[in-house]
């Protein structure tokens, strides 16, 4: 074959997997809202959803998704850049680093039943707590931080190593230069991990069905107290998530509008990863920007 | 001035002794006698792979960030042995500024390139930093190319002013020795005259210890040259010296072009 047609083929298939993915996305996207957007107003995210009765809402739920959300990424950031930057820059090169690395790729693909399972174990039955956030967001932390090591080991490692050399030619110590020379430089990346590690807790239904629960106390949302019994802040009470919830009315639902509020909660569902994502890519533009004076 | 004169009045920064060093089993720097005098320029030149560059890097014990590396014999720097002495390595490289291949400017502000070193040995004064970045910046000829745009990011500079830049950010923490290894191998002609008038000018006030591939460089910056050949210190002279009457006859194959 002449060169100049495989060439061209190849520029075509390439281009075909791209197109795919593209309608792939599209399709799934405009299937789910435009099966949604009906169900979606005002009223439905800021009612109460009901057990038995038509006309529920969701409004307990998607704070729920948005309260584990912040908890669990609460917990992993920090420790997952932590990690992150010990494999990159202070674990030896030796046979213990590689089986903690093992580890955790093995940790990060694990069934996320599995992790609920565990969670189960671990966080509800071994503490004592019953189906909490915390438990939940604890879970989620399992499955979680593996991602946030590896994002943030690759993405301290893939800063030139001249910047480095510079900062330590320079008299400038080893923290020092991870913390001014290193950190910021991988910002962008670690950012990217951060959404993507959040885009799955967000959409995770299978890790919580034994550790943060299948219901929602009454919340009262005038009560800001944690410790309180009805805030919708404390920690230490159940909560089904919108994502919980959709899989919830799905299967065993007893409400008659469930496909409706199942499509409305798909909508919300998708709409708010869409948010999220382009708010944390603006914002880690901006910290970078911030960071590096471009 | 006779020779003997000259080399009493010439004041030694380093001293090596019988340095060897190591990569594994790979023996790279074999024997290494040489000195290294105050306010000159001294030239480290050879082929590739000849160990230059390792050289320099043990002057501020950069080399140890290379794994498996076996260092032996002295190193004295101001008269101790810093290969067998405890040094402070934070305060060492202070002392000691370097200058790699490619201009490597953080990817933040002018300002705060400049300003970098000194901020993080402990000077915060405004007034004081701002100073240090226009001395240092004043210094390598920069200062009229970008006092406009100090707190634009370092990246939009051209090469040959990145490369400046760094050698502004090493001048900023006030170091006696500068290092400079190969840093004009990635630079157009200007930018590269820039830089070795620059040296010239420097070399009051620092002593320089520069690695180059290019010969002529070498013969137009430097008092005294080094020849590296295989992980020897094949001759070490009086620049002019060198070039016009080698002893070595590898040397002169080198010099002459016979190989490189």
């Amino acid at each position: 074959m002449n060169r100049k047609i495989t060439d061209k083929l190849a520029t075509g298939m390439f281009g075909l997997c791209a197109a795919i993915i593209a309608a792939i996305l599209v399709g799934l996207f405009s299937y789910i809202i435009i099966n949604g957007v009906s169900q979606l107003s005002f009223q439905f995210i800021t009612t109460k959803s009901s057990a038995i009765a038509a006309g529920g809402g969701i409004r307990d739920q998607l704070f729920n998704s948005f309260y584990i959300l912040f908890i669990t990424m609460l917990i992993t950031i920090p420790l997952g850049v932590g990690g992150g930057v010990f494999m990159a820059e202070y674990a030896p090169n030796n046979k213990v680093t590689d089986f903690i690395r093992t580890c955790i790729e093995v940790l990060s693909s694990l069934p996320s039943i599995v992790i609920g399972m565990f969670g189960l174990l671990m966080f509800v039955n071994l503490t004592g707590w019953g189906y909490t956030i915390i438990g939940g967001a604890l879970a989620l932390t399992v499955f979680n931080l593996p991602v946030m090591v590896r994002v943030t080991e690759d993405a301290i490692r893939s800063v030139p190593k001249d910047l480095k050399e510079a900062s330590l030619a320079l008299g400038v110590s080893r923290w020092h230069t991870v913390k001014t020379v290193l950190i910021p430089s991988a910002i962008p990346s670690i950012i990217t991990g951060a959404i993507l590690a959040s885009g799955r807790v967000f959409g995770e239904a299978a890790a919580l069905l034994f550790t943060a629960g299948l219901t929602t106390p009454r919340l009262n949302f005038t009560e800001w107290n944690p410790f309180s019994e009805t805030s919708p802040l404390n920690i230490f009470r159940p909560a089904e998530t919108l994502a919980v919830h959709i899989w919830n009315v799905n299967t065993q639902g007893m409400i008659p509008d469930a496909e409706a509020i199942a499509n409305g909660g798909s909508a919300v569902l998708v709409i708010s990863v869409l948010v999220f994502n382009l708010a944390a890519r603006w914002l880690g533009t901006m910290i970078y920007k911030k960071l590096t004076a471009n | 001035m006779s020779i003997a004169t000259e080399a009493v009045m010439k004041q030694e920064v380093y001293q090596v002794n019988g340095m060897n060093l190591w990569y594994g089993q790979h023996h790279a720097l074999k024997n290494i006698n040489l000195s290294i005098y105050e306010n000159e320029v001294t030239a480290i030149i050879g082929p590739s792979g000849c160990g230059k560059s390792t050289f320099i890097k043990t002057l501020n014990l950069m080399i140890q960030m290379t794994p498996n590396v076996k260092l032996a014999g002295e190193l004295n720097y101001n008269g101790s042995n810093i290969l067998k002495d405890k040094v402070d390595i934070v305060d060492l490289r202070k002392n000691i500024g370097m200058v790699f291949q490619k201009g490597n400017p953080f990817p933040q502000s002018i300002f705060d390139n400049v300003a970098y070193g000194p901020r993080v040995h402990g000077t915060k004064n405004k007034k004081k930093l701002q100073e240090i970045v226009e001395k240092s910046l004043k210094d390598v000829a920069l200062w009229d190319e970008v006092k406009d745009r100090l707190h634009t990011s370092a990246l939009s500079l051209s090469g040959g002013q990145q490369q400046r830049l760094c050698i502004a950010r090493a001048l900023a923490t006030n170091p006696d020795i500068l290092l400079m290894d190969e840093p004009t191998s990635a630079l157009d002609p200007i930018s590269t005259r820039k830089i070795e008038e620059l040296i010239l000018e420097l070399k009051d006030k620092y002593t320089i210890v520069i690695v180059t591939h290019n010969m002529q460089q070498a013969a137009r910056v430097s008092d005294q040259t080094a020849f590296f050949y295989m992980g020897e210190l094949v001759e070490c002279d009086n620049t002019n010296k060198m070039f016009s009457n080698p002893k070595d006859q590898r040397t002169l194959d080198y010099i002459s072009g016979k190989f490189g």
